[in-house]
């Protein structure tokens, strides 16, 4: 297989908060190949969007990354090594600030964000924004840059650029402004665009000609994205493969159709109960039980067990293994779930949780007999 | 599609743009110069201003334009006039119609309108070439203040951190000072000139507005502008001018507006007390000063100069209260 386009390996992005250090991410590790689109899904606070951030390194205080790799394809974005004191600290192949804006941010890795309505400075005009990316990121005259920015605007079917091109955000409409964000992202020609929630804020017919409009960009432009949702439904439509997040880990990762036809890990399991399917009929959804932890202090063990429905008293003292579990062929399949190792799942009492039996609050042990 | 599309009056949405939803004029939002300017339009007392405003800055340009390439063309037709001979001048006449102590039987004559000086100047001139300084040093000072000040209040603001506590508590020691010392002290170390009050004073006014911009640039860092142009690898110093500031200004504009009044007033002050235009210029602070020991034989002398200022700070003021009216949506309607 060639080298991948995008690696992440053990990121860790903690939070130095007066209640304790949070562990937003906590070890993550996917890949992005070239031409791919790949998922990163998971709930409200799971750390996905940190997670993007990382990537860019546009983590702010109170947030630091503290650990793992990230490459770009031979740059070295994120990299720490162990100093002779023990200490961790980043390590001198790491590029620095300065070449990290001038080389990565905008001209190979792009975002666009989730608020099409904040994502856009309001007092100045659509294009001079786009023609001010396209100046700092590639390397054409003021003129070209403004008949560059025209004609993305074209491109992601604004009608009539030329008129548009001097208009103010406040005169666009949200899916107007959505189409300007990816013309944005697109116009500086990245080989990556990070795509934070871009579609959440948008009603869905608005959504289904963005996801349309992506799709056939990416096939025109070949650029990889990856996709942090949490719509399992737009992960169906455009996904190649997903990561599915909880509580700043991946436990999840499999390509797209895998994932939903040979679910492994219980999570996955009930985000795809919990959502509306065209393709069965269901009396009532079934939302995921609870709320997710604080990611101050994650519970021990899996750090699903509290809400999971299969979860069983070893899943509470054995911290699950991020495993394959394919077969010998095809892409491989990954998921953290102590249901695939052989620790003594089968033989473990189960264990009452906020998904097996009907209370709220704090996690409850489990006494007497259990609802399963 | 009309080719002006920059004002929001224009956009309806039916023309042209209408591929996602036409809802795009319930969006309209209330920004922009022409808004602003359509907003003070309706409020009488900002109008009133702005009248006032527009006045003095019309007749300071023109004492400018008389002063540096009509040698003094003014003046001279109504002052240095044939049959007046200054030697022979008469001084503290009253205005045209009145009388004081000193003639109180022959009212003041229309040759000076508005009376006589201590010197036999004619004061309606005197107040002419003062707008010119009174402008002057209203808008230089505030301007010294808005530029700095904008600077350090926007640079402490976006990078926070100890940046933001160095030049915040370096503003807040400068205001901790009494403004008076202040500005007296900077000109006892550097000289006592027009130019030095100007400086002196915008540098004491730039915690005023580095504070209120820091204030807005707080919550203005965090919108998501700010991190899309980040994330495209937009310099800090492009971000700072580009991105924060225009975001954070009407406050800004409103203060300087308040401000240029402000400093009027100080700066006549400081000439009252001698520190800034110094004789023979004429200055407002300057008349004011000169025409104290004359308040009794010949108050009209004290009161020309005092209601310039009056009206041109008033003028400053309703503009700026305005302009405050007009930025801030929820005044509107």
């Amino acid at each position: 297989m060639a080298e991948p386009l995008l690696t992440v390996e053990n990121l860790q992005t903690q939070f130095f908060t007066e209640e304790g250090v949070v562990r937003a991410v906590d070890g993550i590790s996917f890949t992005v190949e070239e031409g791919e689109l790949v998922g990163l899904v998971g709930e409200s606070g799971a750390g996905k969007s940190v997670a993007t951030s990382s990537i860019m390194r546009l983590v702010e205080e109170p947030g630091e990354v503290v650990g793992g790799t990230v490459k770009y394809r031979d740059q070295v974005i994120i990299d720490f090594e162990e100093g002779p004191d023990g200490e961790r600290r980043p390590s001198d192949e790491m590029l620095s600030n300065k070449q990290m804006r001038d080389e990565i941010r905008g001209n190979e890795i792009a975002i666009i964000f989730q608020d099409p309505m904040e994502a856009l400075n309001p007092v100045f005009t659509v294009g001079s924004q786009l023609k001010e990316f396209i100046e700092i990121n590639r390397d054409v005259s003021g003129k070209e840059a403004k008949q560059i920015a025209i004609d993305m605007l074209r491109e992601v079917g604004i009608p009539e650029p030329e008129e548009r091109y001097d208009s103010y955000p406040h005169q666009f409409s949200g899916g107007m402004r959505q189409r300007v964000l990816i013309a944005m992202a697109l116009s500086c020609e990245p080989s990556l665009i990070i795509a934070d929630e871009p579609t959440t804020a948008l009603d869905v017919t608005v959504e289904g000609q963005i996801l349309d409009l992506v799709d056939e960009l990416q096939d025109k432009y070949g650029t990889s994205f990856v996709w942090v949702t949490h719509d399992m439904g737009v992960v169906a439509e455009i996904c190649d493969r997903v990561n599915v997040m909880y509580l700043g880990e991946i436990i999840e990762q499999a390509e797209v159709d895998d994932l939903f036809h040979d679910t492994k890990h219980p999570y996955t399991q009930a985000l795809l109960k919990s959502m509306p399917r065209p393709d069965e009929t269901v009396e009532e959804l079934n939302p995921i039980k609870g709320v997710m932890p604080e990611a101050i202090n994650p519970p021990p063990g899996c750090r699903f067990h509290t809400r999971c429905p299969d979860a069983r008293e070893v899943c509470r003292r054995t911290r699950p293994v991020y495993q394959d579990v394919s077969g010998p062929e095809g892409y491989p399949h990954r998921v953290s779930c102590v249901k695939y190792e052989s620790v003594g799942y089968e033989d473990s009492e189960p264990l009452d949780t906020e998904a097996t039996a009907a209370f709220g609050g704090d996690i409850i042990e489990a006494q007497g007999e259990s609802n399963e | 599609m009309a080719p002006d599309t920059s004002t929001p009056q224009n956009i309806d949405g039916s023309d042209g743009n209408a591929v996602d939803d036409p809802q795009e004029d319930e969006f309209e939002a209330r920004v922009g110069l022409w808004y602003t300017v359509s907003q003070i339009k309706r409020d009488p007392t900002a109008l009133a201003g702005l009248g006032i405003v527009a006045v003095m800055t019309a007749i300071a340009l023109f004492a400018y334009i008389d002063g540096v390439f009509l040698d003094y063309w003014f003046a001279q037709t109504f002052w240095y006039h044939p049959n007046r001979d200054p030697a022979q001048a008469e001084i503290l006449l009253p205005p045209y119609g009145l009388t004081n102590q000193i003639y109180p039987t022959e009212p003041g004559t229309l040759a000076h309108p508005l009376g006589t000086d201590d010197r036999g100047r004619d004061i309606a001139v005197r107040l002419f070439y003062g707008t010119r300084i009174a402008i002057t040093v209203g808008i230089v000072s505030t301007g010294i203040a808005l530029v700095l000040g904008t600077l350090v209040g926007a640079v402490a603001g976006y990078y926070g951190g100890w940046i933001d506590d160095a030049l915040m508590r370096a503003a807040e020691t400068l205001f901790a000072i009494p403004f008076l010392v202040l500005v007296i002290a900077f000109m006892a170390a550097f000289g006592r000139n027009l130019t030095y009050a100007m400086i002196g004073v915008g540098i004491a006014t730039i915690p005023t507005f580095a504070r209120l911009i820091r204030s807005r640039v707080l919550s203005v860092r965090e919108e998501d502008y700010i991190e899309a142009a980040r994330a495209a690898g937009v310099r800090d110093r492009n971000i700072i001018l580009r991105h924060i500031v225009p975001n954070s200004f009407a406050p800004v504009l409103v203060q300087a507006t308040l401000q240029v009044g402000i400093n009027i007033l100080i700066i006549a002050g400081l000439s009252f007390l001698g520190y800034g235009a110094q004789p023979p210029t004429a200055s407002w602070g300057q008349m004011l000063s000169s025409s104290r020991q004359y308040l009794l034989p010949d108050p009209w002398f004290s009161i020309w100069p005092g209601l310039a200022i009056l009206i041109t700070v008033v003028g400053f003021n309703l503009v700026g209260d305005g302009l405050r009216d007009a930025l801030d949506p929820r005044i509107n309607n």
